[in-house]
C-alpha cells in the first residue's frame, strides 16, 4: 500500500510483439518493491503464464520450472555504451539460446526473471510451447493420473495446464513410482504423495506466512516426499490454506474428502462470521447445502488466507434442529399473524418499557432497523460481548462478527453488555415489560428464564435454546449465508455478503420482518429491498453517511469507514 | 299373463317408447363399440398390420380374433385417472362430452329402423316433420365440439373448435339442400293414396316429411332407390355426412398431425371416451341416414322372383319378418360403415380453404341446381 | 422458383378416377397376405403382415444398441464406479444421482480409495442418450440392450447401486475392447498398480 506515493518509471517491453509498457518495480509477498518480472509483466499484457510454485503472496522459488517462457533482450552495451542496433537503428533482439549449443532456444522462468527495456518475451512462441509440453511430461511422471477420484479435479492446474499446454502422449515407459496415499498429516489434511508435484507452495506458507516449520521434503531424487518433520504435526490454525494454495490434488481437506465435485458447486461470495476479521469467503453450495468455505482474495482483509476455526465453523447452517416455523404462545403461526399481533403489542407498548437485546452478530441493516424500533420506544439496547484467544495472524480476540457495526448503529456502547444489569433490574422493577431478543441466549447472561416469565418475550433466532423455548413470539431467522446484508469488520470496513442457501422451514431474513415491523410501528417506509435498506441507513448512520455508502459502491470488497 | 302386459302396455303408452328406446340403446352401443374395433382392424389391414387381435375371454387363451377388445378399452377408460387441467373453464369443459354425444343418439329416436314387429311399428317417434327433426338436432352436435374447444383453455383445442363450427355449419346447408329433391320425389301424395296391403298401415297417418314415406317410395325395385334416382343428391349427401361427423378427409377439427388431437387435446379417461362414442354414434346415425334415404331403409327389393310376396319389401306382419327387416337395415348401415372407414386410409385430409371451396362453390350451387332440375322434371312428367 | 404443377385434364379434375384408384389400392393391401420382408426369415405362427407378435416374437437387439444405463462389475466381481459423479454432470436429463462416499470412501477392498455411497438411476428420466457411458473414466457404466424397463410405480424405477450392479454384472460389453488375441483380459482396476507398489521398496 505504501508503494502508492511513490512515483515509479516504466519500461517498455514486448510480449507476443505486442508493446506494452509496465513499472520497473513491483511489489512481492511481503509488500516490498522488487523489480518487475516476467511473469508479472505478461500478466500486466494479458497473457497468463502458466506456474505452479509462483504464488504472488509466497517467496518465490523457481522450482516448478512451468513458467518457462522464450525471451529475447538487447545485445551487450559496445564501448560507445550503446547496444547493437539493427540497420534501421532500432535496438537488436538477441533471442536467448544455450550458450553451449547456439540456435537452441533457451527458457528463463518467468516468476524469477526480471525485465530489462526493450526485453521480447515469447510466452507463445512453438519453442515456449515445447518447453512447456516438456516440463509438463516430466511433472506427469509420477503421477498417478486419478483425477477421476481426485478431490482437486475441476480446479487443479495439472489437469488444467495438461489440457492447455501438455501433450497427449508421453515417453515414460518404465514403471511409477508409487508415494504413500492418503497420509495423515494433521488433523485436518490429508496427503496423497503421488499426486505431488513437489511445487513447495505448502511448506513456504506455513513456514513464511504462518511462521510453523512444519512441513519439508524427505527422501532423495524421484523418492521426494512432503512429510512433516519427525515428531511434528501439521497443526496449526492455518493449515487448511495449503490445501487452497496446493494446485494438485496431494493436499487435501479431511472435511470436503470425498464430499463433493467441486463443478457442482454454486460459489456464492460471503463473510466468515467465526471472528471480527471478517475474512472474505466464498460459500461453495449444491442444492441447499453447503459444503466449504473457501477464501476470497481481499488484500485489504485477508489476503489469499483464513483460519482453520473459521474455515470450518459452517457446520450449524445446515443442523437439524434449526428453528423453521413461527410461534406465539398458542403455538404453530404464520407470519402475517404473528407480525401483526407483535406489532399490535409493540403499537400499545409505552415508552420505556421496551428493551432489546440484540447480538453483534447481526447485520448492519437488522441493527439498523432494531435501532429504529428502540429509539421509538426510548428502549435499552445491549448486545452480548464473546471472546476468544487472538493469534498472530487474523484471528481477533472478539468473537462477535459486527460489533463495531453495533457500536456505529449505536446499539451498544464502547464498553458491549455493560446495558444487561440495567435491562434485568428494569425487568425485576416490572419497568421493563417487552423484551426483544435476538440471536442471544440472555439465559446465560444474567437473565434468568424466572425473570423472563415476567416479561412479552419476542425473540428471534437461528438455533434452539434456552431463550427460545419460553418466548411468546418465537421469529426463526436465517443464518448468513441465506440471506444478504452487511457486517462492519473490527477495523471499520463495511461488506456485504451474498445468499447462497434457502432458509429452512418458514425462515425469513430479519430485515424482512424486522422492515415490517418497523413500518407498522414507527411508520418506517420509503424502501422494499436490502438495497435500498442499507442505502436508507447510509443516509442515518454518522459513521457510513461520512463514507458516503451506498450498496453498489461496497463492491465485492467492501469499503473503510472511519471509527 | 300375456293380458296383463298388454293392459299395462296399453294403459301407459310411454312404456312402449322407453322399451323401444332401450331396445334402440342396446343395439347402438354394441355397434359403436364394434365400429371402433371395425376401425382398428380394418385400417390395420389396409395398412399391412394386424391389429388388435388378441383381448379374448380373460383369464383364458382363447383370442377370438380380438373381439373382446372394445371391453377392455371400455374397462381402461373408466379405470384411468379422470384429470381436469388446472386452467379449463371447469362447467363446460365437463359439459361438452355430454353436449356432443347426445344429439347423436337423438337422431335415432326418428329414424324407422324396421316395419312393424307385432303390432309396434319400429320408430321410437314417427315425427311427421322427421327429416327436419334430424337437421335440427344433428346441427347441435357442433356444440359439442365447440365447447369442448373453448373450455380447454388451450390453442389447439380451440383452432379445432372453430373449425369445426365453420366446417359443421358450411356442409349442413349443403346436406340440407341435397335431401330437397329426395322429399320432392317421396313427399308426392299421388302414389301415397295408391299403397296397399300392410304399406296402408304402416305409412297410416303421417305426414309428407315423414321418414318412413320416403323408404315407401324406395320399395318397388332396386331403381326405385334414391341412390339412382338422385345420385348427386346421394353424392353431395355422402360427403357432407363425412363433413358432419369430423371424418376423414374432413377431419379438420381433430387432424393430429396439427392440432395434437384437436377439441379433445385436453381430454382423458371416460371423458374422451364420451366424444369417441358420440363419433361413432355420429358416424351410424350418418349411415342410417342414408340408408333410410337413399338406399330403401328396412326394405331389400328382390324382385318378383326371387321375393313373389314381397317378404322383404312390404312391411311385416309377423315377428320373425320384423326382425329380419332389422337385420337387413343393419347390414346396410354397416356396409356405409364400412365405406366410411375404408376412405379414411384412402384420402388425405383436405386443406382448410378447399374444404369451403367444396362445400360453398361446389356443392351449395349443384344442390340448389339439383332441385330445380328435379322440379323442371316433375314439372314435365306431371 | 415457382413449380408449374400439371395441367390436369377435365376427366382427371373430376377426381374421380383418382378416388377409384384408392379403393384399389386400399383393396389390394387390405386382402395381402404376404410375410413381412424384415421379419419374413423369422417362422410366424401367424400368416400376418408386417407386424411382429411382440411378448412372443422379440427384436433382434443390434449390437451398439443404447439401452438402459447398469453398472458393470470387473472379471473380479469388483465395483468398478469410484463415484467420479462426471455422468451425473453430463447425464442431460438429470436421471442419474450419485451420493459421494465421504471421507471413508466406501472403498471395499485394498487399493481402491472411493466408491459411491448410492448411485440412483431414475429410469422415468433416462433419455438413453449415452453420454454417461462416454464421459465414463473407469469404464464403469454401461447401456446394455435392456430397453423394456417397466415398474408399478415411480419409486420402483429409480434404480439403486445394487439393482444396477446386479442388472449390469459382468457384462461382457464392459471390456471386449481390452481382448487380446481373443482372450478378455479385463480390466483389473487397481491391481496392477497395487502389485506395482508392492514390488518397490517401501521409502517410509
Amino acid at each position: 500500500m505504501a508503494a502508492k506515493d511513490i512515483s515509479i518509471e516504466t519500461v517498455t517491453v514486448k510480449v507476443d510483439g505486442r508493446s506494452v509498457e509496465v513499472p520497473r518495480m513491483m511489489l512481492n509477498w511481503e509488500g516490498n518493491l522488487e523489480p518487475t518480472t516476467v511473469l508479472q509483466a505478461c500478466k500486466l499484457a494479458g497473457i497468463e503464464i502458466p506456474h505452479y510454485c509462483y504464488h504472488p503472496k509466497l517467496p518465490v522459488v523457481g522450482n516448478c520450472r512451468m513458467c518457462l517462457v522464450h525471451v529475447g533482450s538487447p545485445g551487450r552495451p559496445g564501448p560507445d555504451g550503446k547496444s547493437p542496433v539493427n540497420e534501421d537503428g532500432t535496438t537488436k533482439i538477441f533471442p536467448m539460446q544455450l550458450p553451449y549449443e547456439p540456435q537452441t532456444p533457451r527458457g528463463v522462468i518467468g516468476c524469477a526473471t526480471t525485465i530489462v527495456p526493450d526485453m521480447e518475451i515469447y510466452a507463445s512462441s512453438p519453442e515456449t510451447k515445447e518447453m512447456r509440453e516438456s516440463v509438463l511430461e516430466s511433472l506427469l511422471i509420477n503421477h498417478p493420473l486419478d483425477c477421476s477420484i481426485c478431490d482437486q479435479a475441476g480446479e487443479c492446474k495439472l489437469q488444467e495446464y495438461s489440457y492447455d499446454h501438455g501433450q497427449a502422449e508421453s515417453g515414460f515407459e518404465e514403471f511409477k513410482v508409487h508415494k504413500p496415499k492418503a497420509v495423515d498429516l494433521g488433523p485436518r489434511i490429508t496427503l496423497d504423495a503421488e499426486r505431488c508435484i513437489l511445487c513447495t507452495r505448502c511448506i513456504r506458507f506455513t513456514k513464511d506466512i504462518v511462521g510453523d516449520d512444519a512441513l519439508g521434503i524427505v527422501n532423495r531424487g524421484g523418492y521426494n516426499t512432503i512429510s512433516t518433520f519427525p515428531g511434528e504435526s501439521f497443526n496449526n490454525n492455518y493449515t487448511l490454506n495449503t490445501v487452497d494454495i496446493c494446485p494438485v490434488g496431494a493436499l487435501t481437506s479431511d472435511d470436503f474428502r470425498f464430499q463433493m465435485r467441486v463443478w457442482f458447486l454454486k460459489e456464492t461470495k460471503s463473510i466468515c462470521t467465526d471472528c471480527g476479521s471478517g475474512c472474505n469467503v466464498m460459500i461453495g453450495s449444491r442444492e441447499n447445502k453447503m459444503y466449504r468455505y473457501e477464501p476470497r482474495q481481499n488484500d485489504a482483509v485477508n489476503g489469499h488466507w483464513m483460519c482453520d476455526s473459521g474455515r470450518l465453523n459452517y457446520k450449524w447452517i445446515g443442523r437439524e434442529d434449526r428453528l423453521s416455523s413461527i410461534t406465539d404462545v398458542k403455538g404453530k403461526t404464520s407470519w402475517p399473524i404473528a407480525l401483526k399481533n407483535i406489532s399490535d403489542h409493540l403499537s400499545n407498548a409505552d415508552k420505556g418499557s421496551v428493551a432489546i437485546v440484540a447480538s453483534a452478530r447481526q447485520t448492519n441493516e437488522e441493527l439498523h432497523l432494531l435501532s429504529k424500533l428502540a429509539k421509538h420506544f426510548d428502549a435499552i439496547t445491549d448486545s452480548i460481548p464473546r471472546k476468544g484467544k487472538a493469534d498472530h495472524l487474523m484471528m481477533i480476540e472478539d468473537r462477535n462478527t459486527n460489533t463495531t457495526g453495533a457500536q456505529l448503529i449505536g446499539v451498544t456502547s464502547k464498553r458491549v453488555g455493560s446495558k444487561l444489569s440495567i435491562i434485568k433490574k428494569g425487568i425485576e422493577s416490572g419497568k421493563v415489560k417487552t423484551l426483544i431478543v435476538f440471536g442471544e441466549d440472555v439465559t446465560k447472561h444474567g437473565i434468568d428464564a424466572k425473570l423472563l416469565e415476567k416479561v412479552t418475550l419476542i425473540v428471534s433466532d437461528i438455533l434452539p435454546n434456552e431463550t427460545t423455548k419460553i418466548a411468546d413470539f418465537l421469529l426463526p431467522g436465517c443464518a448468513h449465508a441465506e440471506k444478504r446484508g452487511t457486517f462492519t469488520n473490527v477495523k471499520g470496513r463495511v461488506q456485504k455478503f451474498m445468499k447462497a442457501l434457502e432458509p429452512p422451514g418458514d425462515a425469513l431474513s430479519e430485515w424482512e420482518f424486522l422492515h415490517e415491523l418497523a413500518h407498522n410501528v414507527t411508520g418506517l417506509d420509503g424502501f422494499k429491498t436490502i438495497e435500498g435498506l442499507f442505502n436508507h441507513m447510509a443516509g442515518e448512520v454518522k459513521a457510513f453517511k461520512d463514507a458516503e455508502l451506498t450498496w453498489a459502491k461496497l463492491g465485492d470488497h467492501g469499503l473503510d469507514v472511519e471509527l | 299373463m300375456l293380458n296383463f302386459v298388454t293392459e299395462i302396455f296399453s294403459s301407459y303408452p310411454w312404456l312402449i317408447v322407453l322399451v323401444k328406446v332401450l331396445g334402440v340403446f342396446a343395439v347402438i352401443m354394441p355397434m359403436v363399440a364394434y365400429s371402433v374395433m371395425a376401425e382398428r382392424r380394418i385400417s390395420a389391414l389396409i395398412q399391412d398390420r394386424i391389429g388388435p387381435n388378441r383381448v379374448g375371454i380373460p383369464f383364458t387363451r382363447v383370442k377370438l380374433l380380438g373381439l373382446g377388445q372394445p371391453l377392455a378399452d371400455g374397462l381402461k377408460s373408466f379405470l384411468k385417472e379422470d384429470f381436469t387441467p388446472a386452467y379449463v373453464k371447469r362447467i363446460f369443459f365437463w359439459l361438452a362430452p355430454a353436449v356432443a354425444m347426445i344429439p347423436s343418439f337423438v337422431v335415432f329416436a326418428v329414424i324407422p329402423f324396421g316395419s312393424f314387429l307385432g303390432a309396434q311399428k319400429m320408430v321410437i317417434a314417427d315425427l311427421n316433420v322427421g327429416i327436419l327433426f334430424t337437421f335440427g338436432i344433428v346441427s347441435l352436435g357442433v356444440y359439442g365440439i365447440v365447447l369442448a374447444g373453448y373450455a380447454s383453455n388451450s390453442k389447439y383445442p380451440f383452432l379445432g373448435g372453430i373449425r369445426s363450427s365453420a366446417q359443421m355449419i358450411s356442409y349442413e346447408i349443403a346436406m340440407g339442400m341435397a335431401v330437397v329433391p329426395v322429399f320432392m320425389l317421396a313427399a308426392d301424395s299421388a302414389w301415397q293414396s295408391n299403397l296397399t296391403g300392410t304399406w296402408k298401415g304402416y305409412l297410416d297417418g303421417v305426414g309428407l316429411l315423414n321418414l318412413s314415406s320416403v323408404i315407401a317410395y324406395q320399395s318397388d325395385s332396386f331403381f326405385s332407390w334414391m341412390i339412382f334416382k338422385q345420385p348427386i343428391a346421394f353424392c353431395i349427401f355422402l360427403v357432407a355426412i363425412f363433413a358432419e361427423t369430423n371424418r376423414l378427409p374432413f377431419d379438420m377439427p381433430e387432424s393430429e398431425t396439427e392440432l395434437v388431437a384437436g377439441y379433445n387435446t385436453e381430454y382423458s379417461s371416460m371423458r374422451f371416451a364420451l366424444f369417441f362414442m358420440g363419433e361413432y354414434a355420429a358416424m351410424i346415425a350418418g349411415s342410417a341416414l342414408m340408408v333410410v334415404l337413399f338406399c330403401g331403409g328396412w326394405t331389400l327389393p328382390l324382385g318378383a322372383t326371387l321375393d313373389p310376396n314381397g317378404y322383404f319389401s312390404t312391411p311385416a306382419d309377423g315377428i320373425i319378418q320384423g326382425v329380419l327387416h332389422m337385420v337387413v337395415f343393419i347390414m346396410k348401415i354397416a356396409v356405409f360403415l364400412v365405406l366410411m372407414i375404408w376412405i379414411r386410409w384412402m384420402l388425405p385430409r383436405f386443406r382448410y380453404d378447399q374444404l369451403m371451396n367444396i362445400g360453398w362453390k361446389r356443392f351449395l350451387p349443384v344442390s340448389l341446381a339439383n332441385i330445380i332440375l328435379t322440379a323442371i322434371v316433375l314439372w314435365a312428367t306431371a | 422458383m415457382k413449380v408449374e404443377r400439371a395441367k390436369l385434364t377435365w376427366f382427371e379434375r373430376l377426381y374421380i378416377p383418382s378416388i377409384l384408384n384408392g379403393f384399389k389400392v386400399t383393396l389390394r393391401h387390405f386382402f395381402s397376405w404376404k410375410r413381412s420382408k424384415v421379419y419374413g426369415d423369422k417362422q410366424s405362427s401367424y400368416s400376418a403382415k408386417l407386424t411382429m407378435q411382440y411378448p412372443e416374437e422379440k427384436w433382434p437387439v443390434p449390437d451398439g444398441y443404447r439401452g438402459a444405463p447398469y453398472l458393470v462389475k470387473d472379471e473380479d466381481a469388483n465395483t468398478k464406479c469410484v463415484s467420479c459423479q462426471l455422468c451425473e454432470f453430463v447425464c442431460p436429463p438429470k436421471a442419474i444421482r450419485i451420493t459421494p462416499p465421504g471421507q471413508s470412501g466406501e472403498a471395499d477392498r485394498e487399493g481402491a480409495e472411493k466408491m459411491p455411497k448410492e448411485f440412483d438411476i431414475n429410469m422415468l428420466r433416462c433419455i438413453y442418450c449415452g453420454f454417461c457411458q462416454e464421459v465414463c473414466p473407469e469404464e464403469a457404466i454401461y447401456l446394455l440392450k435392456d430397453y423394456a424397463i417397466t415398474g408399478e410405480n415411480r419409486e420402483e424405477l429409480i434404480f439403486n447401486k445394487e439393482k444396477l450392479l446386479s442388472l449390469g454384472g459382468e457384462d461382457k460389453r464392459a471390456y471386449a475392447h481390452h481382448t487380446q488375441d481373443g482372450v478378455t483380459e479385463g480390466i483389473k482396476k487397481w491391481e496392477k498398480k497395487t502389485q506395482e507398489a508392492k514390488d518397490q521398496p517401501a521409502f517410509h
